[in-house]
Formats: structure tokens, sequence, C-alpha cells
């Protein structure tokens, strides 16, 4: 094992440098805030020689994502980097990356999207393309930016897998701030990750072959059972992933981490940045005598809920804390949490709690807040108010 | 056309098998030239969206396997040389 170098960097940096160690071939992007630093980094290695890849400069983010499709059918390993509005664009061409099921690689600056125009973190982006057929990973450090990148590669590319893979980190927390971060080896991660071959087949002109073709009803129906299938067989090959790279580099990745929730009558689901801050409101409010946890969300598709009923199944009450919004219901994290608990004997009482968008600050006493509303309802034994939105500004509102 | 099993993204590992799709099967009109008409312009095959018009040595001929009866032909023959026809299947 070669020595981890220790680097202070900015999160865009860090999945930059994930993307580096991970050795890919094509490159195809169009930069834009807040993850705009990452085709930047990348064509830097590239023109320093640190990295033996093609950039390709495309005009639009749908063409980006069009050139990663074409890169990765024909056995390259393609990333790209993406947000907000880049990412909406490229909505067409992510189902077809996914039906194709082609592992490529894409760093999200998680943003708001428009309108109005707001550049600042917000999970709209990333969660708006959930039913794509990507797996979805969110960061809460940029260490973890770093990590789930090489990660992501590789799960994405399992042949029990074979379908590509988003890592988000929150656009200006994380893209833009600097932090301490530990860079495996090289040679460690060659070793972690062999180069990309195709197992279902690659477009190359002495073996012709068709990729993308037609699906009619009697076909089509059966294609997609299969790609869904390849998805829900995905989480013990993620937790297989997770636990060997623990192995190797020492860090530890799950796709739900609990923290403190073994004896919690209540607990606040998180994901991305945020989970940080709500950590520390946790332990302030443990010294209190709270009995309150944490469960933090990394993989937010496959949704694990599997581990959320292992890990909430017995507490009272779960405030679901969400960073974006469908209008209309409620958080994407909350409408997945709800439908887990659907079939099962007991259930936590569910809030929903919608933070931070547009890179709204969230601060430790918004996350007690959301664990004194919890405790209410729990305490009246009903849920009178399903969806609330925290920290906001009654002077600005009409 | 018999089923087949389905592969992974539905990859055909041959090149050239939209050819084995006879779209033709859609068709509810179907085209018929009159020879003796026609002047070999061949407006029916440069407009013809399916490559389904052949040039022939004394006029076109039609072929059905993709034709889906779509009639631009029957519009574009400036002779008339061309009449759609409910087709009896």
């Amino acid at each position: 094992m070669g020595e981890q170098k220790g680097l202070t960097i900015q999160g865009n940096m860090a999945t930059a440098l994930g993307a580096k160690l991970s050795r890919p071939d094509v490159i195809p992007a169009y930069p834009i805030t807040p993850s705009t630093l990452f085709p930047e980094k990348i064509s830097e290695y590239i023109a320093d020689g640190e990295l033996d890849a093609s950039m390709i400069r495309v005009e639009s983010e749908h063409s980006a994502m069009s050139a990663c499709i074409g890169a990765s059918a024909s056995g390259a390993r393609a990333c790209t980097a993406s947000a907000s509005q880049g990412i909406a664009l490229m909505h067409e061409m992510l189902f077809i990356a996914a039906g194709m099921r082609l592992p490529i690689v894409m760093a999200v600056g998680n943003r708001a999207l428009s309108a109005p125009i707001n550049i600042w973190a917000d999970h709209q982006d990333s969660i708006s393309s959930r039913d794509s057929g990507w797996l979805q990973f969110y960061a809460e450090k940029n260490q973890e930016g770093l990590d789930l990148m090489i990660l992501a590669f590789r799960i994405a590319e399992d042949e029990r897998v074979l379908l590509p893979a988003m890592v988000g980190i929150d656009g200006f927390v994380l893209t833009h701030t600097v932090e301490g971060v530990k860079a495996p080896a090289q040679e460690d991660v060659d070793d972690f990750l062999p180069p990309y071959e195709p197992p279902h087949g690659k477009l190359d002109p002495e073996e012709p072959m068709t990729f993308g073709s037609l699906g009619t009803p009697e076909y089509y129906q059966e294609l997609k059972y299969d790609q869904t299938q390849a998805m829900e067989n995905t989480p013990e090959i993620i937790d297989e992933i997770f636990d060997e790279f623990e192995e190797r580099f020492g860090r530890e990745y799950n796709r739900i981490t609990p923290y403190k929730c073994e004896d919690a009558d209540i607990i606040l689901l998180t994901m991305g940045s945020m989970s940080g801050t709500a950590r520390a409101a946790v332990d302030e409010m443990r010294e209190e005598g709270e009995k309150v946890g944490l469960a933090k969300l990394t993989v937010f598709r496959p949704f694990p809920g599997d581990l959320l009923k292992e890990i909430a199944g017995d507490a009272d009450g779960l405030a679901v804390v969400d960073r974006n919004i469908s209008p209309g219901f409620g958080g994407a994290v909350f409408a997945e949490s709800a439908g887990t608990f659907i079939n099962e004997n007991r259930s936590p009482l569910m809030k929903n709690f919608i933070v931070g968008l547009g890179g709204r600050e969230i601060f430790k006493r918004n996350f007690k807040e959301m664990y004194e509303k919890t405790k209410e309802a729990v305490e009246a034994g009903e849920v009178k108010k399903p969806v609330e939105w925290i920290n906001m500004d009654e002077d600005v509102m009409r | 056309m018999s089923k087949v099993k389905i592969t992974i993204a539905g990859i055909n590992k041959k090149a050239g098998s939209s050819k084995e799709y006879k779209t033709g099967g859609w068709r509810t009109m179907k085209p018929e030239v009159d020879v003796e008409k026609c002047i070999q312009c061949f407006k029916c095959f440069d407009y013809c969206p399916d490559g389904a018009v052949k040039k022939t040595e004394d006029a076109i001929e039609f072929d059905l396997d993709y034709c889906k009866g779509c009639g631009i032909c029957e519009r574009e023959c400036p002779v008339k040389a061309i009449v759609m026809k409910v087709e009896e299947k």
C-alpha cells in the first residue's frame, strides 16, 4: 500500500482528483457553476501530462452527455461534471445512458434550478433526474467527494451493475470550500479499479454491432424490467465494494450511516453537507439529555429502504430533511422514506422539513427546531402538518 | 418475425439489423405504378422517406418490405403514374 497524500483542496478539486485517479479515457464537459473547476482541473491535468485522456469541449451539456454515451459505448471510461440547468439540459441523455447500460460517472456540484436563477446549494438538480436510472451518491465533505468518485466508477462498471452514477457535492458549501483530504496512491487505485472492459459489448469497426436500437412494445417492458433489476440488485454489491474500499483505504462508507441511533427516540435523516451540522446539533441535544440520533444518506439511488427500516424502525419519530421540493407533495427523501414503511406493522411518525433551498444556510438551531417539532408530533401521537419549511424569513414573505 | 431473447441493453451483436425489421407491415395504403405513364423523372425516388422506391430499366418499382404507404410518391409524381390503393391483407 502506497502512502495516502494529505492535501488541502476545494470540493471540485477533490472530485477532479478522484476522477483523475480513476484514469478516465474521455471527459466531455461543458462548464457550469458551481462545478466549473472540475473540467478546468481535468484540462490542467491533461495539459501537464498527469492524465492521459481526451477532453472534448462540447457546445452544451446535452452534447456532453451524448459524447459520454458514444465514448462509453466504444469501451472508454467516460466522465463529466455538471450542475443545475446543465443536468436539466442533459435530462434526455441521462435516460439513454442508463438504458444503454453505460457506466458513465458524473460529478455534480448540486445547485438550485431556475426560476428564479440561483447558483447556490440545493439538491433539486440531481433529485429531478431520480427516475433516469442513474445511481446517486451524495457527499458530506470533500473527502467523500474524492472517494465516492473512485467508488462510483468501480460500482458502475461492476458487471452485475453496468449503470451510470452521479456523485453530488453541495454547491459552494463543498465545491468551493477548502478542506483537508487524503488522496490514495495511484497504484492502489489502479489495483482497486482495473481498466474498464465492457462485458456486454462495445462499438468497434472491426466487429460491428447494434446499440440503442428500437424497443418495440414486444420488448420494451422486458428491457426496462432487466434494467430495473440491475438497479435493485445493486445494494449488496455497493455494500461489498464499500467494505473492500474500507479494507484497502481505511475509510468507512455506508448507504446510510447511523449516528447515536441505537437508543434514539427521534432520528434526523439528512443528505449531503448538512449532515455535519446535524451531527453537531445531535451532540449538543444529547448533552441536554435528548434521545436523538442522525441517519446520513449517502446513496439515494437505489434507495436504502432496508437499512432505513433497521436504523429507524424502532424509533418514535423520523424527521426527514429535504434540500429539494416536489411542489404538490413534499421532499423526495420524505416520499421515499414514507414509501419504505408503507407495509410495515410499525413505523415511526414522520415529519418532512424543507430546508436550505437555493443556498439558504442551515444552522444547528434549525435541526433542534426540527427535533422539537417531531417530538411534539410524537407526544401528541399525530402529525398535523407533515411538511414544514424551516428557516423562513417572515419579514420578506408576501 | 419470431421473437428473440433480450440481451443487456438490447445490444445486438450483429450490425445492420434494422434491415430485418420489415416496416412494410405498418401499411394500409399501397402504391401502384403505371409503367406506361412513368417518365423516369425519379421524383418518387428522391422523396421517398424510406428508400422504398427502386429504379428499374423502364420505370420504378416499390420495395413493399419497407414501404409504409405514406403516399408522398403519389403526391409528387408529375404525371400521376402512381396511385395509392387500399391494401387487401
